[in-house]
């Protein structure tokens, strides 16, 4: 947690100088008809100590966005106590709460304040979690954010994932002069920070495993090449700028190597893995058609990939050693294409086309390969999985404008990103 | 903005005036244009306007001494192609075989095709389809006799549309290859 504090902070402070956008606001538009009622009350400050950052409020932003929570409304609460002492549990149970988080927010000094809070059973009274932090003012919202993941895992018995960042990319301005921006944010899009900014286009950010560097496209100098940017320093590397395509950069589970889509002097596209402290080049596909969008599967012994070997896109999926032949994973519809694979490898996230349109469907890995589409968008593309695998972020249209959007993994919830200024693009969710 | 208004224009088969200030063309009423795609449109040397609705490449007609043929094919650097298709269509045979007699004739030019696609479908896989309609052109200039050292090509994908909008007025702009003369 601290580690993923300072480096926020870090970010924070490299970039600091850089312009940043307006953040970007949650909207659902499909919620869970049996989401948990839960009421977070807001935090006890001590008199005097000013206007606080409301804590409560963005712990009950983050549950109530996850779909899975219903948060109780502030106009509804009789009372507020701050601690488990002060909770008349029977009167909570009135309001229909099956649990409720209390907690005070205390300075400690200059810049240092101590929070804590309980998480309470309404029905059993039951003290379900304690916790203190101690933080600076920018910190607490990661401390708030924490605290919504601690609640989350407790009631759902799945981590949470509100602590955790997305970076994406944002086309500003009009043709032909494009402004072109990768951007790191928190994960409900708050704290927008621009990490690389070009007036070619920039596409395809990879989070490296351990959330400290990008891979991404850019086409600086109107060629394209993948490049390796460190978050924490800003130092970036061009690793791949081969002739023709350079593309589609990919992560092994261990960092060391990318996948990436490169092509021949007659323009054919495979996929190749880039070892990044030798630069050693290995060729895994060799076909005729396009092979691109790789993802490494866990153990870094496969990659999944799209191919139109056949005819239209598909799936596939090919082991990295020597001579592995590709195997076809989707046959239904005549356009599945830019696998990702879901954090416990249970399920495929992917573009199909249904009804002439571009939508995020799901397959199922363990069972039979059932095929599920989450999305009724007519441009859904894109899917990241969060690193709990309970949510895909993806990139949508809304009213002629690029959004992102989510979804969680079983498609009951769902809702859309919107920002202020810009189109909005290939979001990718970065890893714990 | 401007560039769509050319393009516009274009498609009503209108002959645009140049509004580049770097060239010195001799500014006279718009004539019939060979600009729709189909048409024979390979006697363009009356017209002494120029069309710089597409490419970047001021370069070409101060480079080939060919500026009298501002309004033929060779004036003409954008091929359009169907949906998921690479093929050249033949009402574009008479702009790929301008460009080919160009580029043998001065063999000091160098030309990069740049392949787009319109904005359906996945980003990294349209890239591909760029890369394939850029590699169709650049076979039919080399099967005309240009040099292979005179050709580069580049994929866009879908991440530079010619025309901004959600639909077939707009993906039909953009699924092209661009001609861009080196300077």
């Amino acid at each position: 947690m601290n580690r993923r504090f300072s480096c926020l902070l870090a970010i924070g402070f490299i970039f600091f100088c850089s312009r940043t956008w307006a953040a970007l606001v949650v909207e659902i538009t499909k919620g869970q008809a049996d989401a948990i009622p839960i009421a977070i009350v807001p935090f006890g400050t001590p008199e005097g100590s000013g206007a606080l950052f409301d804590v409560a409020q963005l712990v009950s932003g983050d549950l109530a966005r996850s779909g899975r929570f219903k948060a109780t409304d502030r106009k509804d609460m009789i009372e507020q106590p701050h601690s488990g002492a002060a909770i008349s549990f029977d009167d909570w149970r009135r309001l229909n709460n099956d649990y409720m988080v209390v907690g005070q927010v205390q300075p400690l000094g200059q810049d240092r304040f101590n929070l804590t809070f309980e998480l309470y059973n309404v029905l059993t009274h039951q003290r379900l979690l304690g916790y203190q932090f101690s933080a600076n003012k920018p910190g607490l919202r990661l401390a708030g954010h924490q605290v919504a993941d601690m609640v989350f895992e407790k009631i759902l018995g799945i981590r949470g994932a509100f602590a955790t960042r997305i970076a994406y990319i944002s086309v500003l301005g009009s043709l032909p002069h494009k402004d072109y921006q990768l951007i790191v944010a928190d994960a409900d899009g708050e704290n927008p920070h621009v990490v690389m900014q070009s007036n070619e286009p920039l596409m395809s950010p990879a989070w490296s495993p351990d959330g400290q560097s990008l891979a991404y496209v850019s086409f600086e100098g109107r060629v394209p090449s993948v490049f390796v940017q460190a978050l924490k320093t800003g130092e970036r590397r061009r690793v791949s700028a081969q002739a023709g395509v350079n593309q589609a950069p990919a992560w092994s589970p261990d960092g060391t190597k990318l996948a990436l889509t490169l092509s021949t002097r007659d323009g054919n596209l495979d996929i190749y893995v880039l070892e990044l402290a030798s630069h050693a080049l290995t060729r895994i596909t060799d076909d005729p058609g396009i092979d691109t969008e790789p993802q490494w599967s866990k153990d870094g012994q496969s990659l999944y990939f799209t191919s139109d070997r056949a005819g239209g896109p598909q799936i596939y999926r090919v082991g990295t050693q020597k001579g592995d032949k590709p195997r076809r994973l989707t046959f239904q519809g005549s356009y599945n294409a830019r696998p990702r694979l879901s954090p416990d490898e249970s399920q495929l996230s992917f573009v199909t086309q249904e009804d002439g349109g571009y939508r995020i469907a799901t397959m199922d890995l363990r069972g039979r390969g059932d095929v599920q589409v989450l999305t009724k968008g007519h441009f859904d593309v894109s899917p990241s999985y969060a690193p709990n695998g309970a949510e895909i972020i993806y990139a949508s249209r809304d009213r002629g404008r690029g959004v992102l959007a989510l979804v969680s993994a079983d498609g009951r919830v769902q809702e859309r990103l919107v920002s202020s200024e810009g189109e909005l693009q290939e979001p990718a969710w970065a890893p714990f | 903005m401007k560039r769509i208004v050319s393009i516009a224009l274009l498609m009503a088969g209108t002959v645009l005036l140049s509004g580049c200030p770097k060239k010195h063309n001799v500014m006279e009423p718009p004539t019939a244009g060979s600009q729709v795609p189909g048409s024979s449109g390979a006697t363009g040397d009356a017209a002494s306007a120029s069309s710089r609705a597409f490419g970047s490449d001021a370069a070409t007609q101060g480079a080939n001494g060919m500026g009298a043929d501002a309004t033929g094919p060779l004036a003409r650097k954008v091929i359009y192609f169907d949906f998921d298709k690479s093929e050249i269509k033949p009402e574009f045979a008479d702009i790929v075989a301008a460009h080919a007699r160009n580029l043998t004739g001065h063999p000091g030019l160098k030309i990069k095709l740049e392949g787009n696609t319109d904005g359906r479908g996945t980003r990294e896989y349209n890239i591909g389809l760029g890369e394939r309609r850029a590699q169709a052109v650049r076979r039919a200039l080399m099967l005309q006799g240009v040099a292979e050292s005179q050709l580069a090509t580049v994929s866009f994908g879908s991440e530079r549309p010619a025309v901004e909008g959600d639909d077939e007025a707009a993906w039909s702009q953009n699924r092209r290859v661009e001609l861009v003369y080196a300077p």
